[in-house]
């Protein structure tokens, strides 16, 4: 064998391990067909349907609307409070979904702090379009920041020409500038999708019952854990074919950036510029400084007394759950991206998908997955060690905190895979060809070229990773070592008993921790947009 | 192969060198971490016995149970319903422990009849309504929820909640499948509003005038009743129990419990736990501190629970519940009861 080939099937075996969760998942339709799946037919499928289908198309058209709009306004113009919104944006997304619909839930009771301050009768959030609404918040940040980093980005030639041709601002911003971040923020609105559709918590707190709420009931309700998992594959399935059918369309007009001249920030002034500002501070405001300080007002009473060794033992956890997952996630995604660039074979392509579907499917039915994976591995093992005359060694891998990263990095892989393929995307391949032409091999044309190009979508990723870790609950939950908690676990478990009060300053917790990296990767994506143009405008020609 | 065999080796030496410290036991617990973690300290500081635990959700546990498969290190496993208990008898992840201290403190009702499992308290399904706008006498019977009287009037939370499908498996147990569909659509018909939110957010309804009656367990009310926020206490204090079936079978009840796991290593420890949670002081524990009912008797309740006064309760063997409980969401679902 050549050695790309074999390169290729590392790059394959790769894929299949951080795919096994998923396959053993999708395996389930080896068991056969169960009787339930009339019932469900006939009974409750057509409602779950309808309900996902809604959910999806109101989460994705609000999330759309919120993130583009945000992003073309901070990356395009200046206007009072730009920089601080420009990370005060990205906030929501600390909040995991789940506690936003208890937050909010409280905020809005007769006897919570917004009826109180307003005295005017408020809607009742506990519906499906309350659950658009939740999702909406928490989700929006994701196409912010992809969109955000694609505009900022893109060359002032291609905004200049279309201005020379006549074109008004609207209408370079819909022919010119949504076109180039397409593949930006189609990879942010997949993120969306998937997380909308595998959201178990928030919907089922409002009591609007979907496909995820349906795959549940069906394993905990029927005890059918069989058909659970062949309802979570064929949501996954949907995922796929829904991606494919954009990547279909996007390969027929592919664009690439030029690397000229940025287009600077143009100002706007006046009292157009204070209702910008007014306008981007409503998700803010609602996604996080509002339901913050419901959470606060919860927590004060209780701050002394839990504010102990233990809370910080659990903040450790936290992060560093959070740190070796991104790690793992960021690396494997990167490997896997730069191996399809070199090779671009079929193999490696699909190695890439195959790799990427974790976040498709519902959190527990995930963690299933990774323990039936680890614990067969165990087994296979242990029964080597017995045919090799050894003493058994037990459980290597199931219920360690290799289990814990494993099972996040299969869950968030598709974040670095989605983010940097949207970021090579729009390096065009004559580069390469420069760069190799000038004599480097791969290795130094990735060290050189592209990891500089591609660092504004690599914080971007890595910070998603790491928040969305912070957040996660289901495979920690049940994969996690003997005493070991994290503050989503603490905070989801008091909530889940009713203990909203007790559960406030976790809660909190896990806001300020998603704060910091917010704030610190903001800078350094700023910093280095500006550095990696400096960098492309010096090394490459400006018509590459 | 000389290599992995080298490494395997190695991994043995650490493995059984660093985790085997002298007396252990492994708990999985389906029950949350603030509800048991004070009475395993206490545990721990009577014998010396490290208990090492992790909390997650019930299904989720018994499927780690069953891909661990022998090596698992659980070695007893606690779930907030008996209907889990009986799920984890049926994979075969418990063993029977007949132990006759266990059998004579826990009532035969509460308990599985093989020894596979043990209930540890006892959860009240009752009806709590506003007495401004209902005459106790017009209440009856779980049954009687039906009523035409009722209609646009009951909230209740989804049928996705285990209590709500342990109760309507023990319907199906004693007027049969027909009979209890016939109820579920009469429920949904009667209801004041879809079912949202959980336990609480019912009683806050009934309380707010959004409907006059609610299905609740005992211990949410009571815990809402002793809150530190006088608002919530409010609530609790402006509506009333009612406790249903008290003329024939009695209220409508389900345990959490625990069951040795079938490889446990540490069986010896675990059966210790488990009798050291039928202790006086475990039981007085979840009385005082969850509100919960005491599953062996002649404990004292809280304060609280005693303005309650006592009540009959259903003595269907719990079991029936893990049994029927996909019968009973099959009901719900052709009911149309989200």
């Amino acid at each position: 064998m050549t050695k790309p080939r074999v390169r290729s099937l590392a790059i394959w075996l790769l894929a299949v391990v951080m795919a096994s969760p998923v396959l053993v998942v999708a395996a389930s339709w080896l068991a056969g067909v169960s009787g339930n799946w009339q019932h469900l037919l006939d009974t409750v499928l057509p409602v779950y349907l309808a309900n996902s289908v809604v959910l999806a198309l109101g989460t994705g058209t609000g999330t759309l609307l919120v993130g583009t709009a945000s992003a073309w306004a901070v990356a395009r113009f200046s206007f009072p409070g730009h920089g601080t919104l420009s990370w005060a944006l990205l906030l929501p997304m600390a909040c995991p979904a789940y506690l936003l619909a208890y937050t909010w839930t409280g905020l809005l009771a007769p006897e919570g702090l917004l009826q109180q301050a307003l005295a005017l009768p408020l809607p009742d959030i506990r519906s499906l379009p309350g659950a658009i609404a939740m999702l909406t918040l928490v989700l929006y940040p994701y196409i912010y920041l992809m969109a955000r980093s694609a505009f900022i980005q893109q060359s002032a030639v291609a905004l200049d020409v279309a201005r020379s041709l006549g074109a008004g601002p609207w209408r370079r911003f819909f022919r010119v500038a949504l076109p180039l971040a397409r593949p930006a923020i189609i990879a942010g609105l997949a993120l969306v999708l998937m997380e909308t559709l595998a959201d178990y918590g928030t919907v089922q707190y409002f009591g609007v019952p979907t496909l995820s709420t349906g795959i549940y009931r069906t394993w905990f309700g029927l005890g059918d854990i069989n058909a659970a998992a062949q309802m979570a594959s064929a949501l996954l399935l949907a995922m796929v074919l829904l991606l494919w059918v954009e990547r279909f369309a996007r390969q027929r007009r592919a664009i690439t950036d030029s690397f000229a001249q940025r287009a600077s920030r143009s100002v706007i002034s006046g009292w157009r510029g204070w209702a910008v500002t007014a306008a981007l501070c409503l998700p803010v405001l609602f996604g996080f400084l509002l339901p913050a300080l419901q959470l606060l007002a919860w927590s004060a009473p209780q701050l002394d007394s839990a504010l102990d060794s233990r809370f910080l033992g659990l903040l450790g956890n936290s992060l560093l759950i959070a740190t070796l997952t991104t790690a793992c996630a960021v690396g494997i995604g990167l490997l896997l991206i730069y191996a399809r660039r070199l090779v671009p074979d079929t193999l490696r392509r699909h190695a890439t998908r195959l790799a990427s579907f974790g976040y498709a499917v519902p959190g527990t039915v995930l963690a299933v997955g990774v323990v039936l994976a680890l614990g067969s591995t165990d087994q296979v093992i242990n029964d080597v060690a017995q045919r090799l005359g050894l003493p058994a060694p037990g459980l290597v891998f199931s219920g360690t905190l290799f289990a814990v990263v494993f099972a996040c990095t299969v869950r968030f892989l598709t974040i670095p895979v989605q983010g940097l393929e949207a970021g090579m995307a729009r390096l065009s391949i004559n580069l390469d060809h420069a760069g190799r032409s000038l004599g480097h091999p791969p290795l130094a044309l990735f060290r050189r070229v592209h990891l500089p190009l591609l660092k504004v979508p690599l914080a971007t990723s890595a910070l998603l990773v790491f928040v969305d870790t912070l957040k996660e609950l289901p495979a920690t939950l049940v994969l996690r070592p003997f005493d070991t908690n994290t503050l989503a676990v603490r905070a989801f478990e008091l909530a889940s008993d009713e203990r909203l009060a007790d559960a406030a300053l976790p809660a909190l917790a896990i806001l300020l921790a998603g704060l910091f990296p917010v704030i610190l990767l903001t800078r350094a994506t700023l910093q280095a947009s500006e550095v990696s143009s400096a960098a492309t405008d010096a090394s490459v020609p400006s018509h590459a | 192969m000389r290599f992995p065999g080298i490494v395997l080796l190695a991994i043995t030496v650490l493995v059984t060198g660093c985790s085997q410290p002298p007396e252990q036991v492994n708990v999985y617990s389906a029950r949350k971490e603030a509800l048991i973690k004070p009475l395993l300290d206490q545990f721990s500081a009577d014998t010396g016995i490290t208990v090492n635990l992790v909390t997650a959700k019930a299904d989720a546990l018994l499927e780690r149970l069953k891909a661990e498969g022998e090596h698992s290190p659980a070695d007893l496993l606690i779930t907030v319903d008996a209907g889990r208990l009986h799920r984890a008898k049926q994979a075969g992840v418990l063993q029977p422990l007949a132990d006759s201290t266990l059998e004579q403190r826990i009532p035969a009702t509460l308990r599985d009849p093989e020894s596979f499992w043990y209930g540890l308290s006892v959860r009240a399904r009752v009806i709590v309504y506003a007495p401004e706008r209902v005459d106790a006498g017009q209440l009856e019977s779980y049954e009687s929820l039906a009523d035409e009287q009722w209609r646009g009037r009951i909230c209740i939370r989804s049928s996705d909640n285990i209590y709500n499908q342990s109760l309507v498996a023990s319907l199906i147990a004693h007027n049969g499948e027909q009979a209890t569909e016939d109820w579920a659509r009469a429920m949904v018909a009667n209801m004041a509003r879809d079912p949202v939110g959980g336990d609480r957010d019912q009683i806050k309804a009934v309380a707010a005038g959004e409907c006059d009656l609610a299905v609740v367990n005992t211990y949410y009310l009571a815990m809402m009743a002793s809150d530190d926020d006088p608002a919530t206490r409010a609530v609790a204090e402006s509506v009333a129990v009612f406790w249903p079936n008290q003329d024939e079978r009695g209220v409508h009840i389900n345990v959490s419990g625990a069951g040795v796991t079938a490889h446990a290593a540490n069986r010896d420890n675990a059966r210790q736990l488990l009798t050291f949670l039928t202790s006086d002081t475990a039981q007085q524990w979840y009385a005082e501190r969850n509100h919960e009912y005491p599953a062996v008797e002649g404990i004292r309740v809280s304060e609280q629970l005693q303005g309650w006064g006592t009540f009959s309760q259903d003595d269907l063997n719990l079991s029936q519940l893990g049994e029927l409980n996909a019968d009973a969401v099959k009901v719900m679902d052709r009911a149309g009861w989200q």
